[in-house]
């Protein structure tokens, strides 16, 4: 068996000392394969943004172990895990998160910097992402000057730039109407059909969780359950 | 991610806020506009003295009564030159081309219902050739009017100006306090000198009128002498020097009671005086700077709160936090490097015109402009470091929370 591409064992995640201590995770064991379009869903409180942090590697777990690539993140100190999203994870926000008065091909740009790619690749490689999300020729625009769902779509362009393993999205519908919500989740579900690319997604719509193969439901800090979605929405016709 | 990257971002941030960066970096401008400005309009103040002094040659030696010229001036008490020390030093001392008595006093001169107040300069005909003074129109007195205090007198072009109204002077008749004076000669401009002393603001007249009439005693205010032969100005000093302590009754062990000074040494001692005040200045100009510096560490801690979420943004999408940090130091850097560039503009353009107005040469100094900037840089980095240590110090997750 091939080694997941994430897989939590009993992971906890506890907030504070003592009486007032809040446990967000009470023992989470979730294993993600490549190639897999999950939903994360719960009512608010039940450890869904505490989760993703952890999977984003932007939180530590209190205990249990994350293997990412059967690499035990816990291990790993701030600017290692830095390095790993910069080069495996992709985010995409809620809030769409992009730097304001700073064009879309500049917010695309951003992580190539990082990564220290010189000035023509990084041209060349966020044009071609800002097409793949259907923006092509939008690149001058600042994020003032473009709708919520052109917003989230930079931003899924920035998060894909890369060619990360895996794209992290948390509530990315949350601040769409429904039309916008459900070009977002085509466009999702797009790129994990299209090009394997693994998806996880918090949400609490079902309809935007529909889109998922995979739902996971957490109750209180646990996995309350764990289903396939044999019939996802917004596949062609041809397949279903 | 390399350093260049980080300057472009910072130039980038500080184009986005150009207003805010201009009024950040306004401290930084204005203390390196003031430090640069003030060293070399001082610089200037200094050479023009000591050019002043020089052009008079470097063979003159010029004797006052009491130690010092220059700051913590002390004559006070020393007695002044008698007319027979200057005939003493022309008969004892060997080697002298000429030695010039000068005595001055401030008077109020009238000519054609007009009055001035001016410096009358009591001298001998040597005084001319020895201070380099050339004549316009007329003559200068002779030596029959100088022995016999004659009341003659040879005047500046200033006081052409302001009492003949521009007319010839020549042959007319000023009134000195209680006598009245034939104008037989006038000086060509020699025209403002440094602190905008005006030097053709000046009567010059025999000694002895200048004694007899003005002053009331045989005392010579000071003495000029030229050497004969530049080599001779040391041998020449220490006659001069001994002859006086003899002729001033100084004991053996006691300090003169009058200076010796040649002109390099006197151009020394003024310009010591406005070296003085240029360090001075300096100093308070270089406070400004430090509160300039303030000023940036103040609007960079602002700027570290107000773009927390960006911050976020960055660490999320896998920036380290040395590179955060570095973005910050490299933006706090290039907005002080460039405020101390505007200043170096800026002070230059003021140094030029206030060297024209100051009338002081105007001395591009390469030194304190590249100290300038790279203190204005020092400050980027000292000031700069604590905000920007705390944004790359920032957990992502409360970043990207933050409104």
């Amino acid at each position: 068996m091939s080694v997941p591409l994430i897989a939590l064992t009993g992971v906890t995640r506890r907030f504070g000392d003592g009486p007032a201590a809040f446990q967000a995770l009470r023992g989470v064991d979730l294993s993600i394969e490549e190639g897999e379009f999950v939903a994360i869903m719960g009512p608010s409180g039940s450890g869904k943004s505490s989760l993703m942090n952890i999977l984003g590697c932007l939180d530590t777990p209190s205990g249990g172990s994350y293997r990412f690539r059967g690499l035990a993140v816990e291990a790993l100190d701030r600017d290692q895990r830095a390095r790993l999203r910069r080069h495996a994870l992709g985010f995409v926000f809620q809030g769409f998160n992009l730097l304001a008065r700073t064009s879309a091909q500049e917010n695309v740009e951003l992580p190539l910097l990082y990564r220290g790619e010189g000035n023509e690749r990084r041209h060349q490689l966020a044009r071609a992402a800002l097409a793949s999300v259907g923006l092509e020729g939008w690149g001058h625009h600042t994020p003032a000057e473009l709708s919520g769902g052109q917003q989230q779509r930079v931003a899924i362009a920035r998060a894909l730039v890369t060619g990360p393993s895996l794209l992290l999205a948390d509530e990315p519908t949350g601040n769409l109407d429904t039309a916008r919500s459900h070009e977002i989740m085509a466009l999702l579900t797009g790129l994990n059909r299209d090009k394997g690319l693994t998806v996880v997604m918090v949400t609490h719509e079902a309809d935007m969780a529909a889109y998922a193969r995979r739902i996971v439901r957490l109750v209180d800090g646990l996995i309350a359950s764990d289903t396939r979605n044999d019939a996802p929405a917004g596949q062609p016709e041809s397949t279903s | 991610m390399m350093l260049w990257n980080a300057v472009l971002l910072a130039l980038r941030e500080i184009r986005r806020n150009l207003m805010r960066s201009f009024l950040t970096v306004l401290g930084i401008v204005i203390g390196v506009s003031a430090v640069i400005t003030m060293v070399t309009l001082g610089n200037g103040a200094t050479r023009s003295v000591s050019d002043q002094i020089a052009s008079l040659g470097s063979n003159l030696l010029i004797i006052r009564p009491g130690q010092h010229l220059g700051p913590g001036r002390d004559s006070a008490g020393a007695a002044a030159f008698r007319t027979a020390d200057v005939e003493a030093l022309r008969s004892q001392v060997a080697g002298l081309a000429a030695v010039v008595p000068v005595s001055s006093k401030s008077v109020t001169l009238v000519a054609m219902s007009r009055n001035w107040s001016s410096g009358v300069t009591g001298t001998s005909r040597d005084w001319f050739a020895t201070g380099k003074w050339q004549v316009a129109a007329g003559r200068i007195f002779n030596e029959a009017e100088e022995r016999a205090g004659a009341a003659v007198c040879v005047i500046g072009d200033t006081l052409r100006r302001e009492l003949f109204g521009g007319q010839d002077p020549v042959g007319r008749q000023v009134r000195v306090k209680q006598f009245s004076c034939e104008v037989i000669g006038l000086l060509a401009s020699k025209g403002q000198s440094t602190m905008g002393n005006d030097q053709d603001d000046l009567v010059v007249m025999p000694l002895r009128t200048v004694q007899r009439r003005l002053t009331g005693s045989v005392d010579v205010g000071s003495l000029m002498i030229s050497v004969r032969d530049d080599g001779a100005m040391d041998a020449a000093k220490e006659q001069i020097t001994w002859l006086m302590r003899e002729r001033r009754h100084i004991g053996p062990g006691d300090n003169d009671d009058f200076s010796v000074m040649d002109t390099r040494q006197i151009a020394e001692t003024l310009s010591g005086t406005t070296r003085v005040m240029t360090g001075l200045l300096g100093a308070v100009a270089a406070v400004s700077l430090l509160v300039g510096g303030i000023g940036i560490m103040n609007i960079m801690l602002v700027s570290v709160t107000e773009r927390t979420r960006e911050i976020g943004i960055r660490l999320a999408i896998g920036a380290l936090e040395r590179e955060v940090l570095l973005q910050f130091l490299v933006e706090a850097v290039a907005l002080a490097s460039l405020g101390g560039l505007v200043g170096i503009v800026l002070a230059t353009l003021a140094s030029m015109g206030g060297a024209a107005l100051m009338h002081v040469p105007y001395l591009f100094n390469p030194g304190i402009n590249l100290l300038s900037f790279g203190f204005s840089a020092a400050i980027g980095v000292v000031f700069g470091y604590v905000p920007a240590q705390r944004a790359a110090r920032l957990d992502p997750i409360e970043a990207l929370r933050h409104e």
